[in-house]
């Protein structure tokens, strides 16, 4: 019921904006953030180690930490966010109305997504590719066995597509039992009404965590589809659609220069260029971006490195322990992470 | 001084004249409303150009990709388009209407009428029943019937088989009958025998109001009906076979497939709206004045027909607006499909093609369209029904 709702009330301001005149793609949101006082972050609320609120119903995950990185960015203070959960379907159309400033909900860079849908990807947080969880007992060793499979899946996904795509060229049958939640679909899963469940990689680990018996499922190692995650922004603003892409950028940056959460006050003594460009000691490049000369000293201090962020909340410091693979940096381990050179 | 026109009224100004006057103010607010439609719809479409969302209609015939579980008519996700998927997901939603409204219907005039019977026991059971259903929200019940219900069956390999039919917690399967060259004229002759039956009850009623004596209905009834069909089904030597389900690796395939999405749906809408309805028979059967069936009773007729013919016909014109707000209520709940996971309108063109095109202006739009039609067409067809068997009054 609240789901349907939400839907009707997003979709009713998506219209009532465009109809009244009111601009939602205003140009202006890093003003509109910083006299709120507040950033307002889309994320995911029930999909651990990416964003899911602990029992004191503090955010948890590496998107949530990538709000709150922008947040230190913008306000010095990470706990400036606030956290709107969203399921997939209603995600695009919450960014859209400008019910939320960004969406960072493990969410796909797509072409339609990045034009039709009037959207900007600001970097890939997390390189990541679509997978199968099956119960052991069904004794499969690949995704090609599925044929004639009743899969569970959750609406307004890429996921939801590749499926079909994936079966069609493999020229399997297939039936798709489609959820609006992840809960109601994991849950289907659970109770038999499907053989497989589908989604990103990294979240079957997570949701298979939740199972009543989570031993009692495997994941195929067949991966799919390519699912770039990454924060997405409302396009016509270019500064606001920089700062996100940059945040992400001085984290990886920090990961490079080895400028963690406890040495970062020591590194601001330090001379070597490219970690005083980084912490602001020389020169002046987030000011460029309308924030402090300090934008990455804040990020660092309050939220940490991509390292950090990383094993923290899927890696080793998780009970996902998700190895770093492609989102290996680039420069050290022939990773895909890289950024552009701060200068 | 007054000036007499012609025809003797008074001669005003048009500006004073109530008429004029009206004519002019509805033309100038309907105007107004254009206007402001035109102006927000323009409004909408510069706004979502500015903000690079696509608009307009042409996502219509572009290729959905995404798969559905139960679809009425020809669907495939690699070829049809999200029109297809449009018109796959109001089917989808008129199926569970029109069976909900008969399910709740049926229940609802049972469990009514069990609200005001003499026993007990019945009385009771039919008011706990009102009790519990209306004060638990639907969507809990959805849930509950549908995890209920997944619970409650078989696995794919402990299938419960009965003749050709399976059962399991991916649904009931059944043998779908397929019938061969003739089948036309079977249900050529189907018709004729129901309009014959609808004219004998016609002529029966006329000759009961005439005579006293009505001549024997339930028999003819179904001997006109089936008759015809019965005997072109053998003149016509029409085939049948039957599609039987087969049990595959994974899943039944074949035959005729009630998904656990649909029946769960449909039953609790049944069982939740039929406690609704049940109120409003009850209080349509209790609006009719005792006086009427103790006049009924003095007449000699028999309890079964005090009902019928005397309580029932008088109770409908108080039955059928809360009904009709219950079929209403019925169809409006039924998006309520989303939560687990039925394929209804809502689900698969406000959520997943709205999800893929990112155009909510232009598919609730749609889709509020669309609940308006069904509701605007299902009241007219209410309220004719009910000025047809309004008492005349006299
Ligand atoms: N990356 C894919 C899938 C993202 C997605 O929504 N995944 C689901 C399945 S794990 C999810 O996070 N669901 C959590 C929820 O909606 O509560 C996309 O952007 O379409």
């Amino acid at each position: 019921m609240k789901r349907a709702v939400t839907t009707f009330v997003l979709a009713a301001m998506v219209g009532l904006g465009a109809a009244v005149g009111a601009s939602v793609a205003s140009a202006q949101t890093l003003n509109t953030v910083k006299t709120r006082g507040i950033l307002n972050c889309g994320s995911n609320g029930t999909l651990a180690g990416f964003g899911l609120p602990d029992a004191q119903g503090n955010w948890t995950g590496l998107d949530a930490d990538f709000c709150r990185a922008l947040a230190a960015a913008i306000f010095d203070d990470p706990n400036k966010v606030k956290f709107v959960p969203l399921t997939a379907k209603d995600r695009f159309t919450a960014l859209q109305s400008g019910d939320v400033d960004v969406l960072s909900r493990n969410t796909t860079w797509t072409a339609s997504r990045d034009s039709s849908l009037g959207l900007n990807f600001g970097a890939v947080t997390y390189y990541d590719g679509q997978g199968f969880m099956v119960r052991k007992a069904l004794k499969l060793n690949s995704a090609l066995e599925l044929n004639d499979a009743a899969i569970c899946v959750q609406q307004g996904t890429t996921t939801e597509l590749n499926l079909a795509d994936y079966f069609r060229a493999n020229k399997m049958k297939l039936k798709t039992v489609t959820f609006a939640s992840a809960n109601e679909a994991l849950r289907a899963y659970d109770t038999g009404r499907c053989d497989a469940y589908t989604t990103d990689a990294s979240a079957l680990y997570a949701e298979r965590m939740r199972l009543a018996k989570s031993d009692d499922h495997i994941v195929l190692p067949e991966i799919i589809s390519k699912e770039p995650l990454g924060p997405a922004v409302r396009q016509g603003d270019d500064q606001w659609f920089d700062i996100v892409r940059w945040t992400h950028y001085a984290m990886l940056t920090a990961e490079e220069l080895s400028i963690t959460k406890a040495n970062v006050d020591e590194q601001l003594k330090s001379t070597f260029p490219d970690v005083k460009r980084l912490l602001g000691t020389e020169g002046n490049y987030g000011e460029q971006f309308g924030l402090t000369k300090d934008w990455a000293y804040r990020i660092i201090k309050h939220v940490g490195n991509y390292a950090e962020v990383f094993e923290k909340n899927v890696g080793q410091g998780s009970p996902m322990k998700i190895d770093r693979g492609a989102n290996a940096l680039w420069t050290t381990k022939g990773g895909l992470q890289y950024a552009p050179p701060i200068r | 001084m007054e000036r007499k026109s012609a025809s003797g009224k008074p001669q005003v100004s048009l500006l004073y004249d109530r008429k004029v006057r009206s004519i002019a103010i509805q033309t100038l607010l309907c105007v107004v409303i254009l206007f402001l439609v035109y102006a927000a719809a323009t409004n909408a479409v510069d706004n979502l150009a500015r903000a690079k969302i696509a608009s307009g209609f042409g996502f219509w015939n572009n290729i959905a990709g995404f798969d559905i579980s139960q679809t009425l008519i020809e669907y495939s996700s690699s070829a049809s388009t999200y029109g297809q998927a449009f018109w796959v997901g109001l089917w989808n939603t008129l199926l569970v209407g029109a069976i909900g409204i008969v399910g709740a219907t049926v229940i609802g005039f049972i469990v009514g009428i069990a609200r005001l019977s003499r026993n007990l026991l019945v009385r009771r059971a039919a008011s706990g029943y009102v009790e519990i259903v209306r004060n638990i929200p639907l969507l809990l019940q959805l849930l509950f019937w549908y995890n209920a219900v997944l619970k409650a069956l078989p696995e794919m390999s402990n299938s419960l088989v009965v003749v050709g039919a399976y059962l399991n917690n991916r649904g009931l399967f059944l043998p779908k009958p397929a019938f061969g060259d003739g089948i036309g004229q079977v249900l050529i002759a189907l018709a004729v025998g129901i309009a014959a039956a609808i004219a004998w009850r016609w002529f029966a009623n006329r000759r009961q109001a005439a005579t006293g004596k009505r001549p024997p209905v339930l028999l003819v009834t179904l001997v006109l009906v089936f008759g015809p069909a019965i005997l072109a089904f053998m003149i016509m030597n029409v085939q049948v076979h039957f599609d039987l389900p087969q049990s595959g690796r994974f899943n039944i395939r074949g035959g005729l497939e009630v998904l656990p999405e649909f029946a769960a749906l449909t039953f609790g809408l049944v069982i939740y709206t039929a406690a609704f309805i049940a109120e409003a028979v009850r209080a349509g059967i209790s609006s009719v004045s005792r006086g009427q069936t103790e006049a009924a009773l003095a007449l000699g007729l028999r309890p079964r027909f005090i009902l019928r013919l005397v309580v029932v016909p008088q109770a409908m014109r108080v039955i059928i607006p809360p009904l009709t707000n219950q079929y209403l209520n019925l169809v409006k709940n039924s998006t309520l499909a989303v939560a687990i996971g039925y394929p209804d309108l809502v689900q698969v063109f406000t959520g997943t093609v709205l999800n893929l095109t990112g155009q909510a202006v232009e598919v609730v739009a749609i889709t509020m369209a669309v609940y308006l039609t069904i509701s605007l067409t299902t009241s007219l067809l209410m309220n004719w029904y009910n000025a047809r068997i309004a008492l005349v009054e006299r």
